[in-house]
């Protein structure tokens, strides 16, 4: 029975409650890192690190908050886990942390990060808001690296940095800003369609 | 256990208790990161150096001074010997002409100003095609490499102001910026050697003209 | 001169929503109805320039003479979230009729990462502190610009027949994906 509960959490973020997909939220990350593939697996896989340790942070800490001021704190924490992340990947992940830039700070204001500690964390248990902090970043990660996949392949014949055709096809608009908004609108259309079949 | 009330002195301090050990934690993270990144930060140069000079055996990144332009700011070179033996410079150049912002360059020059290789070490070009000037020229097709050009005979420009270099398609003005990075580069050297470089031919006044194929651009 | 090319720069040719990706969710989520894209570009500018004046004093005499320059993402954000509240109050009591305006937008302000992002780039930019501030309020023109654009198109956009599954979210990013087709045209202008 507990088991269940963890699984179906984590599977919730996956796909039920898709932050890219279904609830749109951190559009700004979604459209501003996804330029390739491995973009947008870098940029999922730090906001779930930020996620899931905010999550069991605030989830562990939500006796000693007062609620008057709970959105203070809860900034406070999940700052300090994404200072956490930016430092890491600067000395470890130098070339990425240069490639997403400004939006590794810009993980303080992804809406997903508070909104889950706000309507989650703050309410249930130190494990479970682990399961839910993984399945909703990994729910996060699958959507940012679906569209810089897409984004790739159409724009540069990569996939990956390794070249599926060559280059001069590839349309240069999926790569530039316009085709960051375009492929992400034709995505959820496409989740909503299987969704509802 | 039940829940703290909302009283000042409780929200005082879980807030001031938070910020205490959000503060400490963040410091040791600090402490424990800095050495690393200043090290990957020195690697990454290093590595730079080694691909832009070839033979070397001093250390480079010790052996440096400041030269200015003929934009009047001043370049870091970094000396590369073999012995004694002066065998090249490595200059760390920049243009502020780039698509969004600044460029930064490592130019290698001999001892003669001849164009050795280069290394893009900062750019915020658009992907796809600004960005692709980390190999576009030295890429040895038409006329897109600018390795093995003296740069003692004139200042580079793109063929579309006149040069013989040809730009990157569809990204002119990251094209000229580059170029006016490795033009700075050579300016700074000149400083050092003291040799006087003819400022008409600077590509440093040319990319300021404005003419229609700058609309054209990205 | 200088300055006149920022404020261009800033607007048009690198427009903080359509090429820059900041401030996406108040773009999309307040964009159904011109008036309420007026009112959040008015609170917008507002405190995107008083929090950009305030992180920036706090960077370069604070946290840079002390070198606690790890605590920037952390101070900055609190720094936004407390000048949003006080706004709000001083608002309140000062201007109720501003506040009547302004006041339904304010608490949207705090993560709308624009605000945190310009307060970032300027120090990353190494601007000083009269750069910083019309960076700042031309970022906030830029992204009233492409909001109302926006909203004006989604109001027209509301009266036309749209195939089932392209309702809603999807048809909206696909008009700011055209919409930011057509900004790249400014591309060259500085």
């Amino acid at each position: 029975m507990k088991q269940n509960r963890a699984l179906q959490t984590f599977f919730n973020g996956l796909i039920k409650e898709n932050p890219v997909f279904v609830l749109m939220l951190g559009m700004c990350p979604t459209l501003g890192t996804t330029s390739t593939a491995l973009n947008g697996l870098g940029m999922g896989l730090a906001t779930t690190f930020v996620l899931f340790c905010s999550n069991m942070a605030i989830s562990a800490l939500k006796q000693f908050i007062p609620d008057q001021v709970r959105i203070p704190a809860f900034i406070v924490i999940i700052a300090t886990f994404v200072t956490v992340v930016q430092m890491f990947m600067e000395a470890y992940l130098p070339a990425l942390y240069e490639s997403l830039g400004l939006f590794i700070p810009l993980i303080v204001v992804n809406c997903i990060v508070l909104g889950r500690a706000e309507s989650f964390a703050a309410k249930n248990s130190v494990g479970l808001s682990f399961f839910d902090g993984v399945g909703i970043g990994l729910g996060f990660t699958l959507g940012l690296t679906l569209l810089g996949a897409i984004r790739e392949l159409a724009g540069t014949g990569k996939l990956f940095s390794l070249t599926i055709y060559p280059e001069e096809y590839g349309a240069l608009i999926f790569v530039l800003a316009p085709g960051a908004f375009i492929v992400l609108g034709y995505l959820i259309a496409a989740f909503n369609k299987i969704r509802k079949a | 256990m039940k829940k703290l009330t909302s009283t000042l002195p409780n929200m005082l301090l879980s807030l001031g208790i938070i910020c205490i050990v959000a503060g400490a934690l963040l410091a040791s993270v600090n402490d424990l990161t800095a050495g690393e990144i200043a090290a990957s930060k020195q690697k990454k140069l290093e590595s730079a150096l080694k691909q832009v000079i070839d033979g070397f055996d001093n250390n480079p990144s010790e052996e440096t001074a400041y030269f200015p332009t003929l934009a009047g700011d001043s370049l870091k070179i970094y000396e590369a010997k073999r012995g004694e033996e002066l065998i090249g410079v490595a200059v760390e150049s920049n243009s502020a002409n780039g698509f969004n912002g600044n460029i930064k360059v490592l130019v290698g020059l001999d001892t003669k100003g001849k164009l050795l290789n280069y290394s893009v070490l900062e750019q915020q070009e658009t992907p796809g095609l600004g960005t692709k000037m980390d190999e576009w020229f030295r890429t040895d097709k038409k006329q897109q490499s600018v390795i093995n050009k003296n740069l003692s005979d004139g200042a580079l420009k793109v063929s579309k102001d006149g040069g013989d270099v040809d730009a990157i398609t569809a990204a002119t003005i990251s094209s000229r910026a580059f170029l006016d990075a490795v033009n700075r580069a050579y300016q700074a050297f000149a400083a050092m050697k003291g040799i006087q470089v003819d400022e008409t031919s600077g590509a440093t006044e040319s990319t300021d003209e404005w003419d229609d194929t700058t609309l054209k651009q990205d | 001169m200088e300055y006149f090319l920022l404020f261009i720069a800033a607007v048009f040719v690198n427009n903080v929503v359509l090429s820059q990706f900041l401030g996406i969710c108040p773009f999309m989520g307040v964009s159904k109805r011109l008036d309420t894209a007026f009112g959040m570009t008015a609170a917008v500018a507002f405190v995107i320039t008083i929090a950009t004046i305030v992180t920036f004093l706090v960077q370069t005499y604070l946290l840079v003479p002390f070198h606690l320059e790890f605590l920037q993402t952390i101070s900055f954000i609190l720094i936004i979230a407390a000048l949003v509240q006080m706004v709000e109050i001083i608002l309140k009591k000062v201007s109720p009729p501003l506040y009547q305006a302004l006041g339904v937008f304010l608490p949207l302000i705090t993560t709308n990462c624009a605000i945190l992002g310009v307060a970032i780039l300027v120090i990353q930019k190494e601007f000083n502190l009269l750069q910083s501030v019309v960076y700042a309020f031309s970022i906030a023109l830029g992204f009233g610009l492409a909001l109302i654009i926006f909203a004006a198109i989604r109001e027209q956009l509301a009266l036309t027949k749209i195939p089932e599954g392209m309702k809603g979210a999807p048809i909206a990013l696909i008009t700011a994906g055209i919409l930011a087709m057509a900004f790249m045209g400014f591309a060259g202008m500085v």
